[in-house]
This record gives structure tokens, sequence and C-alpha cells, in this order.
């Protein structure tokens, strides 16, 4: 591992004493994954696969493709709101950890917004790692307590007419939003679809691209 | 993504723009051990989720702003006591690995691989 990490923290070098310095933080990573190496309790092949996994392979875009294929396929539609974990398999997408997924329709008359106040479960199967955002403190508290404010801080308004439903996700139970189909998308395919399905879409706090925006 | 233009006016939510959301490798690490950690049936999901609320409570109390960026940090504290609570990893270990970390790196010239000597 040790040209590894010396790509990594190659930043930490000090020029005057010509001796490198890692931070208190990764002093404690290091120790504790080498340990955890040694004790062969975690494989650092595996460790790579899962960083590179969720890094660059997942994000969004299985949740993207979910969206797209339930605003093209009205049977795929059915299954997913019945049973979205069953559907989101279906795709080839499996939560790692066992949670179930539900998914959330927005409707002319009701929209839904995801949070979990205690920490940040998200369901990383379907959008990848979650965002900075989601994991601080304003907004798990914000998002109960005044959603709307919260959706209009994201460039979403929702008039008193809509109804504003917020749902706190558990380690057990994980929430994705299919947010309404873009006007303007008819005869448009399942791959062009996903490519107007943002992340806070899915979240629930941001709306769908408009054709010509993607 | 539309949501560059409103960054300046949300000083309570800090964004991103669908970029990485590892800051820093180590916050990778991390995340990695813990979901391996699990997969290996060291702990159950939902223990990983109460050790991880309870940590960032406990930061919290002790005055953390908590806006998302210190997270990982609570991430690493809640894995290094869920570890110790199972007995897979005791303290004297990962402070005796961390000071060996620690001189090695700064025994190592710069553009060169940093290896433990044990």
């Amino acid at each position: 591992m040790g040209t590894h990490d010396h790509d990594h923290h190659g930043h930490h070098h000090d020029h005057d004493h010509d001796e490198q310095r890692w931070s208190e933080v990764e002093l404690r990573v290091k120790a504790l994954e080498s340990l955890l190496v040694d004790k062969g309790l975690v494989d650092p092949a595996a460790l790579d696969l899962l960083i590179e996994t969720y890094e660059t392979k997942v994000g969004p875009r299985n949740g993207a493709h979910v969206v797209a294929k339930a605003w093209s396929d009205p049977g795929f539609k059915a299954r997913l709101l019945e049973n979205a974990s069953a559907a989101i398999a279906e795709l080839g997408y499996i939560g790692r950890q066992g949670e179930d997924m539900v998914v959330l329709e927005n409707t002319d008359r009701v929209r839904n917004m995801v949070v979990c106040t205690l920490c940040s479960c998200y369901p990383w199967p379907v959008l990848g790692l979650p965002p900075v955002w989601y994991k601080s403190a304003p907004y798990r508290a914000r998002a109960v307590r005044e959603p709307r404010a919260v959706l209009a801080e994201f460039g979403t308004a929702v008039t008193e007419d809509v109804e504003v439903r917020v749902w706190d996700s558990t380690a057990e139970l994980r929430y994705l939003v299919l947010p309404q189909r873009p006007p303007g998308t008819e005869g448009m395919d399942e791959a062009a679809l996903a490519r107007l399905v943002t992340r806070d879409s899915m979240i629930g706090v941001g709306e769908p691209l408009r054709p010509g925006e993607a | 993504m539309t949501t560059a233009v409103d960054l300046d006016r949300l000083p309570a939510i800090p964004r991103d723009a669908d970029g990485p959301v590892f800051r820093e490798p180590w916050e990778a690490a991390a995340f990695a051990m813990a979901v391996r950690l699990h997969q290996g049936g060291l702990f159950t999901w939902t223990e990983w989720a109460e050790t991880l609320a309870a940590e960032i409570t406990r930061a919290q109390a002790a005055g953390d702003p908590d806006r998302g960026d210190t997270y990982y940090r609570h991430w690493l504290a809640a894995l290094e006591r869920l570890v110790k609570a199972k007995g897979a990893v005791s303290d004297a270990e990962l402070h005796a690995r961390r000071d060996a970390w620690d001189a090695a790196v700064r025994a190592t010239p710069h553009g060169k691989p940093i290896v433990l000597q044990r």
C-alpha cells in the first residue's frame, strides 16, 4: 500500500525539514485500516473496489435509470410503487445493507421530500453517496420544521394547494422520490429521459431538468 | 446542475454540485471500512446507524456546528468506538499503530513509499 499512500499524502510534505506529516485523522484511519487488514477483518482489494464503485459507478445514475424507466413503462412504475425493492432489483440494483426501498410518487397535489433526521441514511444503491448538505444538521432539522422554506432555497417553489410530505429515512427503510415527468418530453426514450433526472429531484428538493437543459 | 446560482444565498445549507462526495481519500477509506465490516458480519447496519447517530449527537452537544463537512470525522469516531466495543481492535492497538504510522511517515523522504517497520 506504500506508493498508494504517498500519492494521496504528498501535499503534507514539509519543504523546510524534508519531513512528511499526516494529519491526525489520516493517521487514525490508516491505523484502523492496517489493523483490520492484519486481523483479516477486511480485504484491502475489496475496500478499493467498494470505494471505486461508490465514487464512479453508482452516483445518482442508477436512480435516474429507475425513474426514467418508470416514466416510460407503466407496468414497471406500478411494480415500483407496489414493491420498490423488488422492482429496483429487476434492474440489477441490490441494496447492500438489506434495507427496504420505498418509492414516493410526486403528483400535482403531493410533493415528497426525503431526510434522515438522525444521521444520513440514504439509498446508496440508487443514489450513490449522499451530498454534503444532506448530512448537515441544518438540512436535517429544517426539512422537518419548515420544508417549504427549504424547498424554496433549493429553487423549488411549492404553492399552498400542494401538500408537502417529509419522509424520515431509517437504517431499515430508504426512500426514493419519483418526480413528475417534465412537460415536452413526449417521445423521448429511456436513455434521454434518464439524463433529465437529477439527484436532487430524487431526494425531493429539486425538479428534473427540462429538455434542452440536460 | 441548476443549484450553483443559489450557493451564496444559502448559509444554512452547504451545497455541492453533484461533485465527488468524498473530499479526501481518508473519508472514502473510513466509509468503505464500515461497509465491509458490516458485510463481514461484525455488526448489523442498525447497530452502525445507532452508533453513528449517537456520535453525531455527542459532537453537536460539544459544539460542532455539524454542517456536513465534519461528517466523516464522526463516522470515523463511531467506527473506532464500535470495533472496540465488538472487541475486534483494542484502544492500545490503535494508539500503537497510529504512532507507528506517524514515525514511518516522518522517516520517509518525500517521493518514497511509506512502509511500516515491523
